[in-house]
């Protein structure tokens, strides 16, 4: 079972407390009507669906209710970082390593 | 390779089955194929086959980062079907149907293809209503689908549990008779065999890092583990990988990938005699022929390639196992797994040309592309040989994520397998 920090409650706390809510940071269209069909692709469907770190949303859907964001590795599956939403992803390419 | 016969088992028994030649031999890569298909799934391995069988096309190299059929092929819950809603996706799966039928008797490999029938529950209005909609779109289609209720349910299947104050109440099934199971890895060995003794190179421990293109943008080849291979077409099957592999080549893939899980039991008398499955609660079952019972469940929450899953799921579909079947209740559970599964935004699968010249992709089957593996890897073949899509596979292209021509069965089934 993941353990999932909630940067709201600032507790670690078991997976069955939270919701997945997919890639982060896909930002709604400013301008709606101005989209060409490849951009609604990209905005609806494109995922980058990476091996390794992966910017994603969850909710503590059964504590406080609020979505944040995290880094986790999809090979190993451990959290880097937890961050409240609406902050930009971290920086961490750099400091952290991957494993192919 | 030997054929295999009543008369070659018995001869080899004679002699103490000690001449038994190899199935296929382990071949290392040559500098330059016609075709490379990248993952040697069902999918991969079939599409050879009929390269090979079809189209004449026997230059041909299957290359696997592992050992073959070791991906989702040989992970899943063997779980065929077709009674799928949309007419494009009935029509798919039931060109795999067809072919499953006589596919032992083609690869001469016994794939222990089992028309048990399988039976979908409904525990609610909802479901009524849904598995009704799909007998009846089924029907137009010519697929075999067919409503029971609760009573006929229990009949086809006693150790379901049809108490009216059940926790999951059965309020009739859906039935399709022609659908059941097969022997998973035999599929893979069978289409080994039969694509080897074609001529097809079988390689593998050799992952693809990458895909080539020439300076026109057409593909160029592979770069492997084994160093780069050539070819003018690459075929791209690898399931749960898919985006990575595509992303090598600048194709960005509507594709996302899941843990799916499964676990079985000790084995046990014949006690099941069908496979059942249940959408709203997440669960499946069947008895396989060495008595264990095979229990999938459905997808973790979380993208990831660990190839494990988390325990949560599993206490969830055996607490809805042992509701539906009480008398389940006490037996332990051997082992269980996980495999990728790659999901596309409609849950249907991408079959077919890519931006890329010479690329071609097949993926997206998701947590159900097993029951698709002949007719799959037939449609690959075509498209490939062809360069052009079949009518069957021609609507689950690639585009419609741009164009909008989405096939929902995702709005259709919510989860099914
Ligand atoms: C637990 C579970 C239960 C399932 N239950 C069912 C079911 O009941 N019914 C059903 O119809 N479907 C089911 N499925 C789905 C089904 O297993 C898959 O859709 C199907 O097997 C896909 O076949 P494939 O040949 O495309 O993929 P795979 O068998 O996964 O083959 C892809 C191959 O590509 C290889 N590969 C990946 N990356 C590379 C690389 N870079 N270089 C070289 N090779 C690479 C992999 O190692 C793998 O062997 C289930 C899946 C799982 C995980
Ligand atoms: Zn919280």
């Amino acid at each position: 079972m993941l353990l999932i920090h909630c940067p709201y409650c600032v507790d670690t706390l078991p997976e069955l407390e939270f919701a997945y809510a997919g890639e982060a940071h896909i930002a709604r269209p400013a301008n709606p009507m101005s989209q060409s069909d490849e951009e609604w692709r990209d905005f609806l469907f494109i995922r980058s669906n990476p091996r390794g770190l992966h910017a994603e949303r969850w909710r503590h859907i059964h504590g406080c209710g609020r979505f944040f964001n995290a880094l986790r590795d999809t090979v190993s599956d451990k959290f880097s970082v937890t961050y409240k939403a609406g902050r930009p992803r971290p920086d961490l390419e750099k400091a952290v390593q991957v494993p192919k | 390779m030997t054929h295999f016969s009543a008369l070659s088992l018995l001869k080899n028994a004679l002699t103490g089955n000690k001449n038994w030649t190899e199935q296929w031999p382990d071949a290392q890569p040559k500098k330059e194929y016609d075709v490379i298909i990248v993952g040697a799934g069902g999918h991969g391995l079939g599409a050879a086959y009929y390269l090979a069988k079809e189209h004449g096309i026997t230059n041909v190299a299957v290359i696997e980062k592992g050992w073959l059929g070791g991906g989702n092929t040989g992970r899943n819950t063997t779980i065929i079907r077709s009674n799928y809603l949309y007419d494009e996706s009935a029509k798919l799966y039931d060109h795999a149907l067809d072919l499953w039928d006589n596919l032992s008797t083609e690869l001469n490999y016994n794939i222990m293809y089992s028309k048990r029938g399988v039976m979908m529950l409904a525990h609610n209005v909802h479901d009524v209503q849904s598995f009704q909609r799909h007998i009846h779109s089924n029907r137009l289609n010519g697929v075999d689908n067919r409503w029971l209720s609760t009573a006929e349910a229990k009949a086809f299947c006693p150790p379901l549990n049809v108490s009216p104050d059940a926790r999951y109440p059965v309020m009739g099934a859906a039935l399709q008779m022609r659908a059941g199971t097969a022997r998973h890895d035999a599929v893979a060995w069978g289409y080994a065999r039969a694509a080897a003794k074609r001529g097809v190179d079988i390689i593998q421990n050799c992952p693809v890092i990458s895909i080539r293109r020439a300076a026109d943008g057409s593909v160029d080849g592979v770069e492997t583990a084994k160093g780069f291979i050539r070819a003018k077409k690459v075929a791209v099957s690898a399931a749960g990988h898919t985006s990575v592999i595509m992303q090598s080549a600048g194709v960005k893939m509507p594709l996302e990938s899941y843990p799916l899980q499964a676990l079985v039991s000790e084995p046990i008398k014949p006690v099941f005699p069908c496979v059942v499955m249940s959408n709203t609660v997440h669960a499946y079952i069947s008895q396989s022929d060495k008595g264990e019972l095979v229990i999938g469940s459905g997808t973790d929450q979380y993208v990831s390639y660990s190839q494990r899953g988390g325990l949560p799921l599993i206490e969830h579909t055996v607490a809805a196992i042992c509701e539906v079947f009480p008398i389940f209740n006490r037996m332990r559970m051997l082992r269980k797994w996980g495999g990728i599964v790659d999901v596309t935004p409609d849950r249907s699968a991408i079959l077919g040309k890519t931006p890329v010249k010479g690329l071609y992709v097949n993926c997206g089957w998701g947590t159900g592309g097993f029951k698709a593996t002949p007719g799959a890897a037939h449609l690959l073949a075509w498209t490939v040989a062809k360069d052009e899509p079949h009518k069957l596979n021609a609507p689950f292209t690639l585009e419609r994520f741009t164009t909008g021509r989405l096939i929902d069965e995702a709005a259709a089934a919510a989860v099914a397998h």
